[in-house]
């Protein structure tokens, strides 16, 4: 009897954690394909967020010399490409825009880049980037499904075109249907808002680009340490019992 | 065995100055442990390892840290980023917290399962308990100084514990923070504990541990005293010398340990938000309360009890003495036969029943609360304390009498405090909580007078294997 309470409540348990993970639909299905051992993914990356995002949104613990260094960039390239300040390649990608001035115009800061793939999860920025539409109702002319009501303007509207959001019956989000052509096509446009994420995927954490290969080596040292191990130890145990 | 004591040279000049070979033969190459350990004995060592693990990242990572609120965020992602091999060494001092935890709780259920805390190992045991203790403390305060959103909102939670004891409790929570609120005081003098005061004591215990263990002497998977059949020479037929044996068996686990350990470090180390939480890659922020405040996995389990009751006061007394009532096991269960080998169904069943709870627990406390959340955690953590007195219970075959009365007082203690919650809301779940736990009280306490389910099985003179 005991058992069948427990296995009833245990069924029962386990499907309110399924049903409460189903919530907020629409964002769940922008998934970013993220691959941080795609250089040239990376590259184009740091290069659309230098030209679209860096204005506003600092990196402030990624030091340019290693983003040269581990995208593969020379530096006279990084310097003509992805630097437009008189700052040294040794330093941070911080930015000029002071945080009055930033309360002033949006009312907010806007945050530093650098960890927002760890806190929130690449998808994240991946919905964020895609989930922009029109509304009226919100102070920009755009509304955001990842991060609703936010002062973030619609940075890349020019580049995806305007899309509207098809809400059902309950005013639950179902869909979002484009309205006006952009500069980009619908596959080049995710394509770029991926190639952004994965570079703030690779930003959040540069020794991840180090640790699968080092990791490697360490299992195998660990693995034949172990095997020796074992046959000493046998070689030792023989004459006991 | 005189004879071995004269060592000439250099190391004969320095024992006849220090007893080095004779604590080496006393701890060693002569003292015997139980030939039959299993896997379970692997965890002491391990745990061992762990530390000095520990230690040694903890002063990599304490050479580049900077114990200052507005430093200490971007110190970790200095170390993170520029430090050369920072992040291996971060990382390893991260996987090592939550990789002692895993080693010291199999540890304790070995000790649950094989008795080893019983007679004449209560020493032992309490040192262990005030390790664990130790450890609570050093992996609270080491998590706060990080200095993201978890590890501030995480350390209000457990500092506004302390201030729900009666009296005293607002004051000790402003002496604790040295200021009213969590701020540079509070982050520096965490600081000062987790890498001096706290290590010390473990350390200090740890040694306490192990003479008190190299006193009496290992358990083992029988329970059998190995010293009551030694051979002409004294030495137990049943043991063999620690060096080589476990010294070298040792190195087996140690491998198989650093090879999960390096899995961990290298391809997952935030192990899905459970060893690095998500929200602590944000920095701390008095002024944003993150949406679900969850303590790392290892506190989960004491956090879920804390939880089951509303009133935080109360909630946070039976989390006390959720782990105030481990320092009583030896006294608690008086049973002669120490294996789970040799110990009755009911028992299996019990100690089966209090790690599936002990894992719900741990799972609920990551979890937000639901009412349904909330009931689960009150009925395990019940559980758990039943487990106690259970064990209390087993300690010899009770007469009709007793039984009926252990089982009425504890199914009435339960029944009580639910009859002073009960609603119309919460009606359905809690009958069936309530129940249930009735119906495992009743089975455990009442099956050994009608059934088998109690007998033990005789205890060998030896080990078996």
């Amino acid at each position: 009897m005991k058992k069948l309470v427990f296995t009833v409540l245990i069924i029962a348990f386990s499907n309110f954690a399924n049903s409460a993970k189903q919530e907020d639909g629409l964002v769940n299905d922008f998934k970013a394909v993220n691959n941080i051992n795609n250089k040239s993914s990376l590259q184009r990356g740091a290069k659309y967020f230098v030209n679209y995002c860096s204005g506003c949104h600092s990196l402030k613990y990624m030091r340019m010399s290693t983003l040269a260094n581990d995208l593969d960039i020379d530096e006279e390239t990084f310097l003509k490409n992805l630097m437009f300040s008189d700052k040294k390649i040794g330093e941070t990608m911080t930015i000029a825009m002071k945080e009055s001035d930033a309360l002033l115009w949006f009312n907010a800061v806007p945050p530093d880049l650098s960890l927002t793939a760890r806190s929130k999860g690449a998808d994240y920025i991946y919905a964020k980037l895609n989930t922009y539409y029109e509304d009226d109702s919100a102070i920009t002319g755009y509304n955001n499904l990842a991060l609703p009501n936010s002062s973030m303007p619609n940075i890349l509207a020019g580049l995806q075109g305007g899309q509207k959001i098809i809400l059902d019956s309950q005013n639950k989000p179902v869909s979002l249907e484009k309205i006006s052509e952009g500069k980009y096509s619908e596959e080049e446009y995710k394509q770029l808002t991926n190639d952004i994420t994965n570079f703030l995927v690779y930003v959040s954490e540069p020794a991840k680009l180090k640790r699968f290969s080092m990791g490697f080596w360490v299992l195998l040292f660990i693995f034949i340490f172990t095997i020796i191990a074992y046959y000493t130890k046998k070689e030792f145990w023989k004459d006991v019992h | 065995m005189s004879e071995k004591n004269q060592a000439t040279g250099l190391i004969g000049w320095i024992d006849e100055r220090l007893p080095i070979l004779s604590f080496i033969r006393d701890h060693l190459t002569q003292y015997y442990a139980p030939k039959n350990f299993n896997f379970w004995y692997f965890f002491g060592s391990l745990a061992f390892l762990i530390l000095f693990l520990q230690i040694f990242t903890g002063i990599f990572l304490a050479m580049h840290y900077k114990p200052d609120a507005k430093l200490a965020f971007d110190s970790v992602e200095f170390i993170m980023r520029d430090v050369n091999l920072g992040w291996l060494i971060r990382y390893m001092h991260s996987t090592g917290a939550s990789a002692f935890f895993i080693v010291v709780y199999l540890h304790m259920f070995r000790a649950l399962m094989y008795g080893s805390f019983k007679k004449p190992r209560e020493l032992i045991w309490l040192f262990g308990v005030f390790i664990y203790l130790a450890l609570m403390a050093e992996a609270f305060m080491g998590y706060l100084l990080p200095w993201g959103q978890m590890s501030y909102w995480g350390a209000q939670v457990i500092i506004n514990l302390f201030t729900t004891i009666p009296f005293i409790g607002p004051e000790l929570g402003v002496w604790i923070r040295g200021d009213f609120a969590i701020s540079d005081p509070t982050l520096t003098r965490f600081f000062a504990l987790h890498i001096v005061a706290v290590p010390m004591v473990i350390l200090l215990l740890v040694i306490l541990h192990l003479s008190a263990l190299h006193t009496v002497g290992s358990n083992n998977p029988d329970g059998v005293e190995i010293k009551k059949h030694k051979d002409e020479n004294g030495v137990p037929l049943d043991g063999v010398p620690f060096h080589p044996y476990y010294t070298v068996k040792d190195f087996v686990g140690i491998g198989v340990f650093l090879f999960l350990f390096a899995l961990v470090v290298f391809f997952i180390p935030e192990m899905g938000g459970y060893f690095l939480e998500h929200a602590n890659f944000i920095p701390a922020n008095p002024l944003v309360t993150p949406e679900h405040i969850a303590p790392v996995w290892y506190f989960t389990p004491f956090y879920s009890i804390l939880r089951a009751i509303p009133d935080p006061a109360y909630g946070a007394l039976a989390m006390a003495l959720s782990i105030i009532i481990l320092f009583f096991l030896p006294w608690i269960d008086k049973n002669p036969i120490k294996s789970i080998r040799y110990r009755s169904s009911l028992f299996k069943i019990n100690l089966f029943i209090f790690v599936i709870g002990f894992l719900i627990l741990g799972w609920l406390g990551v979890k937000a609360p639901t009412p349904l959340y909330s009931a689960l955690a009150l009925r395990f953590s019940e559980m758990y304390f039943i487990f106690f007195a259970l064990l209390y219970f087993y300690s010899n075959s009770r007469g009709v009498m007793f039984s009926y009365l252990f089982s009425g007082t504890l199914i009435f203690l339960i029944t009580i405090y639910d009859l002073t919650r009960i609603s119309s809301d919460n009606m359905y779940t809690l009958i069936i909580g309530l129940t249930s736990v009735t119906l495992f009280v009743l089975f455990m306490t009442l099956s050994p007078l009608y059934t088998n389910l109690n007998a033990e099985k005789e205890v060998p003179d030896r080990v078996t294997e």
